[in-house]
């Protein structure tokens, strides 16, 4: 009786530590993902020179995006606003205050049209514009929709190295 | 030698605990004071009050984003980077709402949000409808004064 006893809370105590350790690994995955930086996927042809259509694994920094704000040129990850469940990727083409101009479909025509981003937004693009859903279609995005700001790509290997500004 | 264990254990602990505090205040709850009086009748019913209300946000919706008419949530500012403001959800997509301007469709994925104190309340009649994406929880319960805890 006595020796069962003692396994038993030997087995309880040992028990509750590797849960309290497991809940420490997933508190400090938690903090990483969501202060410090993440891995995102991204799928698709809006992107097509710089990143792959067939499917990328990036490497995105949230440091920066929370004491200063994104600059032209960055590629970010953000809320979609159409639909929050989603994070695509797009580059920032401007920041509040900055005139853009651009054409609305340009499979069809080469219709432009010209609008100021307004305070507190940047506007947002692919870098395939024939086919990518951006600012053009659901207009300029608030700063706080900003999850992260890529840094690296991790995946297919081949590629991998730094995605940083580059002039368009 | 001891007093460097002690040390570097009290260091472990508050950084565990830290982390586990953050955790929670992501995932589960986070409790958070009320300012200015734009949702008045339901936060702050006396305007000359020196003690904010408390209430609690629960961040559970935050997984599939769903929301409903009448929820007062928690959500960052479109215009100014870094506010917060707590206001009810008074419409959903594709409704058709009234601005300062004009009478606007509530695009997709957006949401339209007032202060129950119209008369000062900034809010979408003034920066139109913000994006599902801004929301950062749902107020379920005041919690501080105790005199008027309740839930909402």
């Amino acid at each position: 009786m006595g020796s069962s006893s003692s396994f038993w809370s030997l087995a309880f105590r040992q028990g509750m530590r590797s849960g309290a350790f497991l809940g420490e690994i997933y508190c400090f995955l938690h903090v990483t993902t969501n202060y410090v930086g993440f891995v995102g996927y991204a799928f698709g042809p809006s992107m097509n020179p710089t990143l792959h259509p067939s499917g990328n694994f990036v490497l995105a920094e949230r440091i920066s995006n929370r004491s200063q704000k994104p600059i032209r040129g960055d590629i970010v990850v953000f809320r979609s606003p159409e639909n929050p469940t989603k994070t695509p990727m797009k580059r920032v083409i401007g920041i509040e205050g900055d005139c853009i101009s651009f054409v609305i479909d340009p499979e069809k025509n080469d219709k432009s049209q010209t609008i100021v981003v307004p305070k507190g937004h940047v506007w947002v693009q692919g870098d395939y514009t024939h086919n990518s859903r951006d600012s053009r279609t659901f207009g300029p995005i608030p700063y706080s929709l900003i999850q992260g700001r890529v840094l690296w790509r991790v995946w297919p290997f081949q590629d991998f190295g730094p995605l940083g500004p580059t002039p368009t | 030698m001891s007093i460097h264990k002690f040390i570097w254990e009290v260091v472990k602990k508050s950084f565990a605990g830290g982390i586990i505090a953050l955790t929670i205040s992501d995932r589960l709850c986070s409790f958070v004071p009320v300012r200015g009086d734009s949702m008045s009748p339901t936060f702050n019913p006396h305007r000359n009050s020196y003690l904010d209300d408390y209430v609690m946000v629960e961040k559970f919706c935050l997984k599939d984003y769903k929301f409903a008419r009448g929820d007062v949530v928690v959500f960052s500012s479109p215009t100014q980077f870094g506010d917060r403001y707590i206001k009810r959800i008074v419409g959903m997509p594709g409704e058709w709402m009234s601005s300062s301007r004009d009478v606007i469709r509530i695009p997709e994925g957006h949401c339209w949000v007032e202060g129950d104190n119209k008369a000062s309340s900034l809010d979408s009649r003034t920066f139109g409808p913000i994006p599902l994406g801004l929301i950062r929880g749902r107020v379920t319960r005041v919690v501080w004064p105790p005199q008027r805890l309740g839930k909402i």
